[in-house]
């Protein structure tokens, strides 16, 4: 059914149409629409599934650790320095291979105290072991969770999925989001059955101590799997098709790339400022695409490659920063090319930090003036009186 | 030690415990004991959430296990939000008569998990949680934690010139977990088997969070004889230094009085290298201090 309603409201329907049997959240703006509705739709009777209110981050991300281990299906949601809070858990839920989802509103990170938007917190959690996906919009974000569970749960997979969508940019904007019927949901989605569970019927023991002869073996199984999860990704989406009649990528998307030199990539919200701006230079006669990132974790460099191959120049645009390195995902894509016979040019800039707004004219701008030029960690539209001399585009 | 993961568990004898011999603890391990009479009174239809620490360490060196029940080990701090986790899928797939037991340590319960321990209380989920306390960070070798002892010596609070050990206080946590105004909270001890023993069964009778300490003697940590571990668990008792009580909705229901057996202090103190330097002559007044301890608890608890 269409509805004209929040991004934050367009995932806690669809959350709700993927029956956790266990929910546990702490609240933290911009997060906190997303498990006000799925409180209230608790206390409407229209949630299946247990609402556990909790003393912080940390004990939500606990609470569903317990929860999924214990065979339920389970789901949280946080932002910020509620991610960096959850962090310590988030790592031992992938350690433990427990398909918990959860929804990250994209936020910056204090200090100086900022709760708008970029992907600071999504950043640090990049060596997890999560899979993370992220959303373009909010018809994409509801769609994922369904997506994020069968991922997760495939029994070859077993591992935590976190959702990105960018805070406030998605959360709070209304648009119009088809939430599909639950009747619909379970054809796609079926119930969670884990072959091995916290059950009397069958006591094993769950977080054992690894001595170094084993705890190898762990992390060489936990980077093999995540390879192995690109094509189940990409799987899932086509099935989301098949089923829905919706799809926004697998591991990745593109837009106007086929005969495209130069291309703009660029993960989350962002990437819709980006088509209008692709449409506006392509009416000038500029060959230009975008490649849209939806998978962080696994990192797709096959998937990207196999599109790239008569890209001239990347122009990456990132909302977050490894600070004494630059832009991650920048680095990730010459990562993926370095020793190609076919190596675009990898320009790096960094933008939106702490939710500065992103307007097309300036996406324009850069990508006039870095044509020909060799850029990295550029950041665009800094106050004039901060901006180094020769930056490209300033406030 | 049998196979853990991934291997269907044959059919036990009664006699063995549901922690099974073959771990890695030490001799005379008060922890050990504790958790295993704590385990036989719970029986084979509980799951249990442990804290990291000793417990988790001795039992389940991969690939083995210890535990003949559905065990978990997630972090030092979290056993009661993991156990409030578990309790809460069990509530939703409607199976109600399955017992739910969180465990941890002194500082995985009175200091770093003491928030998450504080959740489970409040929302009074229907969850026993057990604190093994034997008064200091003791799988990291012997550090303070907040329900170590006044004037005890540990690797960081070590005596010297200028100092007779741990300078703060033993926190309350039996008065921190029932002021929850939960149904049940407890103290018991390793000295006392039948009625440790009791009240997890009690405990596990009751609907809602119940709360356990249990106190546990450390032969390593306390340096005391390992054969000593009951007779020092005893002593803890019998001088007013662990009063054994039962609370119910934050008042005070029964206690086990100490009356004539009344011992002083210093014979508990005498047999524990923690306290040996309480025994100078500079010592005197911080010997004195820690008799006002032991009668203020045998005062605010009624014990004589």
């Amino acid at each position: 059914m269409k509805m004209m309603i929040e991004g934050s409201m367009g995932v806690a329907y669809m959350v709700m149409r993927c029956r956790p049997n266990v929910i546990a959240a702490y609240p933290i703006t911009p997060q906190t629409h997303i498990v006000e509705d799925l409180s209230q739709f608790k206390a409407d009777g229209e949630l299946s599934g247990e609402f556990i209110n909790v003393e912080s981050e940390f004990g939500a991300a606990s609470v569903v650790l317990g929860a999924q281990a214990a065979g339920a299906r389970a789901y949280s949601a946080t932002t910020s320095q509620g991610l960096l809070l959850m962090g310590e858990v988030l790592f031992n839920m992938a350690g433990m291979r427990l398909p918990v989802v959860i929804t990250v509103a994209n936020r910056a990170i204090s200090a100086p105290i900022s709760i708008w938007n970029d992907h600071s917190d999504a950043m640090v959690m990049r060596d997890s072991g999560w899979i993370m996906l992220f959303a373009e919009d909010n018809q994409e974000a509801a769609d994922m969770h369904p997506q994020a569970y069968k991922i997760g749960e495939n029994p070859e997979i077993m591992l935590p999925v976190m959702i990105n969508m960018d805070g406030f940019i998605l959360t709070h904007a209304v648009e119009t989001v088809d939430i599909p019927s639950q009747k619909e949901v379970d054809e796609f989605l079926p119930p969670y059955k884990p072959e091995e569970y916290l059950n009397v019927e069958n006591p094993l023991t769950f977080g054992n101590l690894a001595e170094p002869q084993w705890y190898m073996e762990t992390r060489y199984k936990l980077q093999e799997t995540q390879e192995d999860a690109k094509a189940l990704i990409e799987k899932i989406a086509d099935e989301y098709k098949g089923k829905f009649g919706r799809y926004h990528g697998g591991l990745i998307d593109t837009y106007r790339m086929d005969d495209a030199e130069r291309v703009f990539v660029a993960m989350g919200s962002i990437i819709g400022t980006l088509k209008d701006v692709v449409d506006d230079l392509r009416a000038r006669g500029e060959k230009v695409g975008i490649l849209k990132i939806r998978s962080f974790r696994p990192f797709p460099k096959e998937k990207i490659r196999e599109v790239c191959g008569h890209v001239k120049e990347l122009l990456v645009l990132e909302k977050a920063i490894s600070f004494g390195l630059g832009g991650v995902l920048q680095e990730e894509l010459r990562s993926t090319f370095y020793g190609q016979k076919h190596q675009p040019k990898v320009l790096g800039f960094v933008l939106g930090l702490g939710g500065r707004d992103i307007p097309p004219k300036s996406l324009i701008k850069l990508y006039e003036v870095s044509k020909g030029k060799e850029i990295s960690n550029e950041f665009v539209d800094l106050r004039p009186e901060v901006a180094p001399k020769g930056s490209l585009v300033t406030l | 030690m049998t196979e853990s993961t991934k291997t269907k568990k044959q059919k036990p004898p009664v006699e063995e415990s549901l922690l099974t011999c073959g771990h890695r603890a030490c001799a005379g391990c008060g922890e050990a004991l504790g958790a295993k009479l704590v385990m036989d009174a719970a029986g084979p239809n509980t799951i249990v959430a442990t804290s990291t620490g000793c417990l988790e360490v001795f039992s389940t060196a991969f690939p083995q296990t210890a535990w003949r029940m559905p065990w978990i080990h997630s972090l030092f701090e979290n056993s009661a939000a993991v156990a409030a986790g578990i309790e809460a899928a069990l509530r939703n797939k409607g199976k109600h008569d399955i017992n739910v037991i969180a465990q941890g340590g002194d500082g995985g319960t009175a200091d770093i998990g003491l928030g998450c321990l504080s959740g489970l209380l409040e929302r009074n989920q229907n969850v026993l949680y057990v604190c093994y306390d034997n008064e200091a960070y003791m799988n990291t070798g012997v550090q303070r934690s907040g329900l170590t002892p006044y004037n005890a010596r540990t690797s960081t609070s070590p005596s010297g010139t200028e100092s007779f050990g741990n300078q703060h206080q033993k926190k309350n946590l039996l008065g921190i977990c029932a002021a929850h105004n939960i149904p049940y909270a407890a103290t018991a001890t390793v000295a006392y088997p039948q009625d440790l023993m009791m009240k997890v069964k009690k405990a596990l009778k009751i609907p809602g969070a119940k709360f356990l300490q249990v106190h546990v003697p450390c032969p390593l940590g306390w340096i005391h004889k390992s054969e000593l571990t009951i007779e020092v668990a005893k002593l803890a008792v019998s001088t007013g230094l662990f009063p054994i009580v039962e609370m119910q909705y934050n008042k005070v229901t029964r206690t086990r009085k100490i009356g004539k057996d009344r011992r002083p202090v210093e014979d508990y103190l005498k047999l524990q290298g923690r306290f040996k330097h309480l025994f100078t002559d500079t010592a005197k007044d911080e010997l004195e201090k820690v008799r006002q301890i032991a009668q203020a608890n045998i005062e605010y608890f009624g014990l004589e």
